[in-house]
């Protein structure tokens, strides 16, 4: 194995840009519909990437952050995060009904975006579960407000035993008038895409 | 004019005053600072594993604790450093995530400070200042004039050591 970045083909891209297509459409319909606004999804990027830059897109390794990880068991082992500006958390908050007048998160608000974040990423991982028919559990879902690179170098522990980069599917969403923006992240363990390529009918 | 010099993840660098050495967003990785202040070189490394001897891939010496804290020694021996001089200081080491259940990679932030610690005794390198644990995420930025680490954290304030 060596240090450089994990080689893909066009195909293997596109096939893992639809997987953040169905996994985060289905997330976006799902806040939709519990916020009862239209969220707009952007094209998913699908990107090979140092892990020193893994912080990159959402403003970079200081920037603070709301985000909500999983772990992912089963057939494709791997973690997720649903990642939020502080900002847009504290809209999304108040769209669930809870208006704290202070800056700092409320733990009625850190319990709200932290079920808000099981159920979207629960919704993606099972579309993809279906779309795949592979077997995928999420663990229960944790929730942290810090800087961005100290919350997503967690789930690049698997990821760092095998080498510097990580291949990332982020899928970005915009609603509510732009009030409301996040990102979903899904993080494959290497072993992972052997496995998610086969179910899907292509080979490595 | 001082220079701030990056350390990225996985990362090592020195530093000669008077220039400073950062690193951002430390969560589970431990950045491990060491100084000589005779000839005031610092060095830093962001570990993020604790051995290469897990690692399926170790071409990078600068992410285990066992391999980078040797590779800064090296490094700042270069630049005319003493080993005999110098001491440790160290932040990160969180654990980002609470989780009920979990193995052992659930808990990397504490395995992290335990590689460094054990590292820098074989070494006989002296720690004299730790600031590691807790939940939350850490900056880090050593001057090489001083030794002075400063410590930033968006909770829990900022502090020198």
């Amino acid at each position: 194995m060596t240090n450089g970045p994990i080689e893909f083909d066009d195909l293997q891209f596109d096939v893992l840009r639809e997987v953040g297509n169905i996994g985060a459409g289905h997330a976006a319909t799902a806040l939709s519909q519990l916020i009862n606004k239209e969220i707009d999804m952007k094209v998913p990027s699908v990107t090979v990437l140092p892990i020193d830059e893994i912080a990159e897109s959402v403003g970079g390794a200081e920037n603070v952050v709301v985000a909500i990880f999983l772990r992912i068991q089963g057939d494709v082992p791997g973690n997720m995060f649903f990642v939020l500006t502080l900002e847009s958390a504290k809209n999304l908050a108040q769209q669930m009904g809870l208006d704290s007048p202070d800056e700092n998160f409320t733990e009625m608000e850190i319990s709200a975006l932290s079920e808000l974040g099981n159920i979207l990423s629960g919704s993606y991982l099972s579309s993809l579960s279906d779309f795949t028919q592979l077997n995928m559990q999420p663990s229960v879902p944790s929730i942290a407000i810090d800087m961005a690179g100290a919350i997503l170098s967690y789930g690049l522990i698997e990821i760092s035993r095998s080498g510097d980069y990580a291949l990332m599917i982020d899928t970005s969403f915009l609603g509510d008038e732009e009030q409301v923006t996040g990102h979903f992240f899904l993080l494959p363990d290497p072993e992972s895409f052997d496995t998610l390529f086969s179910a899907l009918g292509i080979r490595r | 004019m001082s220079t701030v010099i990056k350390v990225g993840m996985a990362d090592l660098n020195v530093a000669l005053s008077p220039d400073k050495l950062r690193t951002t967003g430390l969560g589970s990785c431990v950045g491990v600072v060491l100084y000589d202040r005779v000839t005031k070189v610092a060095g830093m490394a962001h570990v993020m594993l604790p051995s290469s001897q897990l690692a399926k891939n170790n071409n990078n010496p600068a992410k285990f604790a066992d391999t980078a804290i040797p590779l800064l020694i090296k490094n700042m021996e270069e630049l005319g450093a003493s080993k005999h001089r110098f001491v440790a200081k160290m932040a990160g080491g969180a654990q980002m995530f609470s989780f009920s259940t979990g193995g052992d990679a659930m808990r990397i932030g504490d395995r992290n400070v335990k590689a460094c610690k054990e590292i820098l005794e074989r070494e006989k390198i002296r720690i004299v200042a730790e600031d590691t644990g807790g939940n939350f995420g850490r900056t880090i930025e050593v001057d090489a004039d001083t030794g002075v680490l400063t410590i930033k954290t968006v909770n829990q304030g900022m502090k020198e050591v």
